[in-house]
């Protein structure tokens, strides 16, 4: 495997965004992984996001762990900062990185191996703290990279490609990240972009962890038809939430709905995620409803999508340290240190 | 009867059950002898326990200075009926036991003196409280001392006073505690005991601290404004000492939040991981550890040394291997930390040798690793990080710059055509890099722990990878000649018998010397401080035809790298280990230097 540039031709006509921007400018080098693999569509619908939204792809940070999934940052904003860091520990990276500088954007990529397993640690820690980050797991319910072993996301029920069942209940990052106080939390679909993209839209805007547990088929090991991490299985499956409509600031909501029918999310920064019900009667901003729905949907052998938790008005973790609003790392030698006078009441405590 | 007869010159020990209250008396015993002008070096020999067991506070009067730890007790005071036969049995002939009397005792030695004040019984005549009563025990036996010792009792007094300062209802009782053991004892002693302290000025100059204190501080000082660590002991009080001066002298004027953040990771791999992510995105980090934190943060220094993260990881070392004795003193984290992680990796190590270079060692660290864009570990001891040094006096030269190393602004950048991340422009082996977030569309790149080429893309081409390594390398041949130089103990070598040591061992080691020097042997010295090693390290070991390396572990670690990086012959370097727990003492090194050159092989300890 080696590094492909791809080649910058901007057609003329290709629609360009607030900063003048067109889609490719926003992409990454060409992928390397899997034809269908659920993960490239997800860097593609960042990369919609981020396009959308008019983002500065350079105050964006990207950061993963180690898996098929943890290569997607390579795929998506070249001109972003990537750290591809080591298996599960990505977090730790992002909570060190955000806090040098909380002005950029943190996008951490995760597989369900590197977060459900070896990191989840990390994963539990990160989210209790409440880290102004959107955490993506890429969940296909295996190892990808090491070639299809059953991961702790995997459903009970399900068997391997080769036959083997799981023996062992799925652990479900979203009820976790709910009952941790992270902030905002959806599940989606990497083949429903319409859902995904202005999920990810609103989790990039909110204020505090944000947590996208995305099924991302793996066509390789684990879309076969005993598998519940397949295309077809979730397609069959997927009870949608609602409709997410993604509202930046100031721009009027224009969908009209039926009363009693949608309900919206102002995030942080004024803009306002609209969700149109479809399923279950719902209240994002409730913890003990959203987890209610996604215990009801399991036991119906439901896979529920859409926004299932959301508080806006959250404190992040640069708030709960009350760290200064000029970035760590911008601070100069004269703000930090106290010099020779401060040396003397020091030493004379010594005494 | 024996008296030892000695002025300011005398080890004391006192031993008492943990969770009594008792460390602060016997601080504030050792910094009254410390504020009488003598230098003191306290020694905490505590159990990894909270409360109930025996513990033990040593500590060492001298007026020359020398600090190191001596054997033999010249007086203890025994507070604790449980640890009696071992008190007893450590106290030189001639010694003078101080015990609580309220309970009659013989202790068996004809040849001690032996002075019994009923603690108790005078404590519960003065205090109605029942935690009064048991916690005053401690200041009345620092009044004994002061009146047997002949000492100022009106520092102890202005000690209590500065103890209690803010907490004001509480200097009355502490005071008529110090003076119940004091008039009992000029009642009672009086000319019992010819150790004595007399007013010197020995400690002009110099401040009673520890290594994590002043470690911590340092860090402060070095710019640090990220720490992240998981507490494990001898480590904690570093990290917290970072924590304390920053509430102090971080704290923004006008919004009062704060220029550093400080976290209590989930565990050490969590703590290292935010340092590198902290280093990469600009901020000077730090983590704190010991050595079972070092092998769970090895997967990550790795990672920081081949994607040239700086970092900053303190380790002071305890006893290992595995758990091993958490309360007791080593330096048997060399090779873990210089070889640190999987690969071929080698890791710069700064090794300090008292609080003051502790202090000047973290602000070093934070320069190094910033120009040298790897991890950089500051290896204490237990004995320096946790007990407190007689040192000189904290220093800061307001014109000194921080070197924050290779690192492109925007200005930079626009004025270049081609960045890449991992490019020797220089010839030195160190690239350049950026911060995330500085130029909208130049000097982005790919942090990873794959193999990777100048432009810090993956690549799987094996000549590509073997050049980094290659370069890493070089770098590794630049940090040799930045990284400080070893202290010499003469101007010129001038004989063929070597010493190397390192770390805490110096304060032992300036005695041992002394001692061998009186003996006319004639041995050069030499303080490594840093890892590489420097030109000026080979050539004393090319200069002598035997040399020993005094080590605080079992199996000659510093003797392993030095064989190792310098492809030098084992025949003429000689091992003197001492890896009980304690920290080695003067005569246990003299011994073995002098039993090896009188033909008794000193390669075991
Ligand atoms: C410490 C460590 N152990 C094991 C591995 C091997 N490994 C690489 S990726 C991976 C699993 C990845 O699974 P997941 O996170 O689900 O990513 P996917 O490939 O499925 O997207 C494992 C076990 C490793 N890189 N590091
Ligand atoms: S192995 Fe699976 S997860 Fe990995 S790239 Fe291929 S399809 Fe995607
Ligand atoms: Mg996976």
């Amino acid at each position: 495997m080696t590094y492909i540039t791809k080649p910058i031709n901007h057609h003329p006509r290709l629609e360009t965004n607030k900063l003048g921007l067109t889609r490719r400018d926003y992409e990454g080098a060409v992928s390397t992984l899997c034809a269908g693999c659920g993960h490239d569509s997800i860097s593609a619908a960042i990369v919609e996001a981020c396009f959308q939204l008019s983002i500065e792809a350079y105050r964006v940070a990207k950061l993963s762990g180690i898996g098929c999934s943890s290569k997607a940052p390579a795929y998506f904003l070249n001109q972003s900062h990537g750290f591809n860091s080591v298996h599960g520990r990505m977090p730790s990276i992002a909570t060190g990185a955000a806090m040098a500088n909380h002005e950029l954007l943190y996008l951490g990529v995760s597989g369900d191996g590197d977060s459900a397993s070896i990191g989840i640690g990390q994963f539990i820690h990160c989210a209790r703290r409440q880290l102004n980050m959107t955490y993506f797991v890429e969940n296909n319910g295996t190892y990808g990279l090491t070639k299809g072993q059953f991961s702790a996301t995997n459903d009970l029920e399900s068997k391997s490609k080769y036959g083997d069942e799981n023996l062992f209940p799925a652990i479900d990052l979203p009820s976790m990240a709910i009952q941790l106080g992270a902030s905002f939390v959806a599940r989606s679909f990497s083949g429903d972009r319409d859902q995904l993209v202005p999920l990810i839209k609103a989790a990039m805007c909110h204020k505090g962890f944000s947590l996208l547990d995305i099924i991302s088929p793996c066509v390789t090991f684990n879309n076969h038809n005993t598998s519940t991490k397949s295309y077809d299985y979730i397609r069959e499956h997927n009870e949608a939430l609602s409709k997410p409509d993604f509202v930046p600031l100031g721009k009027e909501i224009t969908t009209s709905y039926e009363p009693g029918e949608s309900s919206e999310v102002s995030l942080h920064d004024g803009s306002t995620l609209s969700l149109t019900k479809l399923a279950l009667d719902y209240d994002p901003t409730d913890k003990i409803i959203a987890i209610k729905n996604i215990q009801e949907s399991q036991r119906d052998g439901k896979v529920l999508t859409g926004l299932l938790y959301a508080d806006p008005s959250a404190k992040d973790l640069k708030e709960i340290l009350n760290i200064t609003d000029q970035p760590l790392n911008t601070l100069t030698q004269e703000q930090l240190c106290p010099g020779k006078s401060a040396l003397k009441d020091i030493n004379d405590n010594l005494k | 009867m024996k008296k030892i007869e000695s002025v300011n010159d005398f080890v004391i020990k006192f031993a008492n059950v943990n969770g009594s209250g008792s460390a602060s008396a016997n601080q504030m015993f050792a910094k009254g002898v410390f504020r009488s002008g003598i230098p003191v070096s306290p020694k905490n020999i505590f159990p990894s326990n909270i409360q109930g067991l025996p513990t033990w506070f040593e500590v060492r009067v001298n007026e020359k200075g020398y600090l190191g730890r001596r054997e033999g007790i010249d007086i203890s005071v025994a507070m604790n009926p449980q640890s009696y036969g071992e008190d007893i049995k450590e106290l030189r002939s001639g010694g003078y036991l101080i015990y609580d009397s309220s309970w009659k005792r013989d202790f068996g030695r004809e040849d001690i003196n032996v002075l019994g004040i009923p603690l108790t019984e005078l404590c519960v005549n003065e205090f109605s409280n029942p935690k009064q009563r048991l916690l005053f025990k401690n200041l009345g036996y620092v009044g004994v001392l002061a009146s047997i010792l002949e000492m100022d009792k009106d520092i102890y007094i202005t000690l209590i006073n500065e103890q209690f300062k803010g907490k004001e209802k509480l200097i009355e009782p502490n005071v008529k505690a110090l003076e119940i053991g004091y008039s009992y004892a000029e009642e009672n002693f009086k000319g019992l005991c010819d150790i004595k302290v007399n007013k010197s000025d020995k400690t002009e100059g110099l401040i009673l601290t520890s290594g994590n204190d002043a470690a911590g501080l340092g860090c402060v000082y070095g710019g640090a404004t990220f720490c992240a660590w998981y507490p494990i002991t001898p480590s904690t009080s570093l990290a917290e000492s970072y924590s304390n001066y920053s509430e102090k002298l971080r704290i923004e004027i006008g919004t009062d939040k704060n220029k550093f953040a400080f976290i209590q990771a989930e565990d050490e791999l969590a703590a290292i991981g935010m340092t590198i992510g902290a280093n990469w995105n600009g901020a000077r980090g730090f983590t704190a550890t010991s050595g079972p934190g070092i092998s769970l943060m090895s997967e990550f220094i790795g990672l920081a040394y081949f994607a040239e993260v700086p970092s900053v990881i303190f380790d002071v070392q305890r006893g290992g291997p595995s758990t091993g004795m958490p309360t007791r003193t080593q330096q048997s984290d060399l090779l873990a930390c210089a070889y640190a992680s999987h690969g071929d990796t080698k890791h710069v190590l700064l090794i300090p040798s008292d609080p003051k270079e502790c202090f000047d060692f973290s602000i070093e660290a934070f320069d190094l690793a910033d120009r040298l864009q790897t991890p950089v570990m500051v290896l204490l001891d237990l004995d320096l990080g946790m007990n407190d040094w007689s040192t000189k006096e904290f220093d800061w030269d307001d014109s000194k710059e921080y070197d924050r190393g290779k690192v492109l602004s925007k200005e930079d950048l626009d004025g270049m055509e081609k960045f890449g991340r991992y490019l020797d422009v220089d010839g030195d082996g160190i690239p350049y890099r950026t911060y995330p977030g500085t130029h909208p569309d130049k000097g982005a790149y790919f942090t990873r722990g794959t193999s990777h080429d100048e432009y810090a893309r993956y690549t799987e081409d094996g000549d590509k990878n073997a050049e980094v390594l290659s370069r890493l390398l070089k770098k590794y041949q630049t940090a040799s000649e930045l990284v400080p130089k070893p202290v010499f103990n003469q101007e010129e070598s001038t004989s063929s018998i070597g010493i190397i040591y390192f770390g805490s061992t110096d304060c032992s080691m300036q005695e041992t010397l002394d001692q061998l020097d009186e003996e006319n042997l004639n041995v050069d010295a030499m303080r490594l401080r840093a890892f590489p090693f420097n030109l000026e390290v080979w050539e004393f070991i090319e200069d002598h035809d035997l040399l020993f390396i005094v080590e605080q572990n079992r199996d000659g670690q510093m003797r392993t790298l030095i064989m190792a990086e310098g492809g030098i012959i084992p025949d003429k370097l000689v091992s003197i280990l001492c890896f009980d727990g304690q920290p080695i003492t003067a005569s246990y090194i003299k011994n073995k230097i002098n039993a090896h050159l009188s033909g008794v092989p000193a390669k075991i300890a």
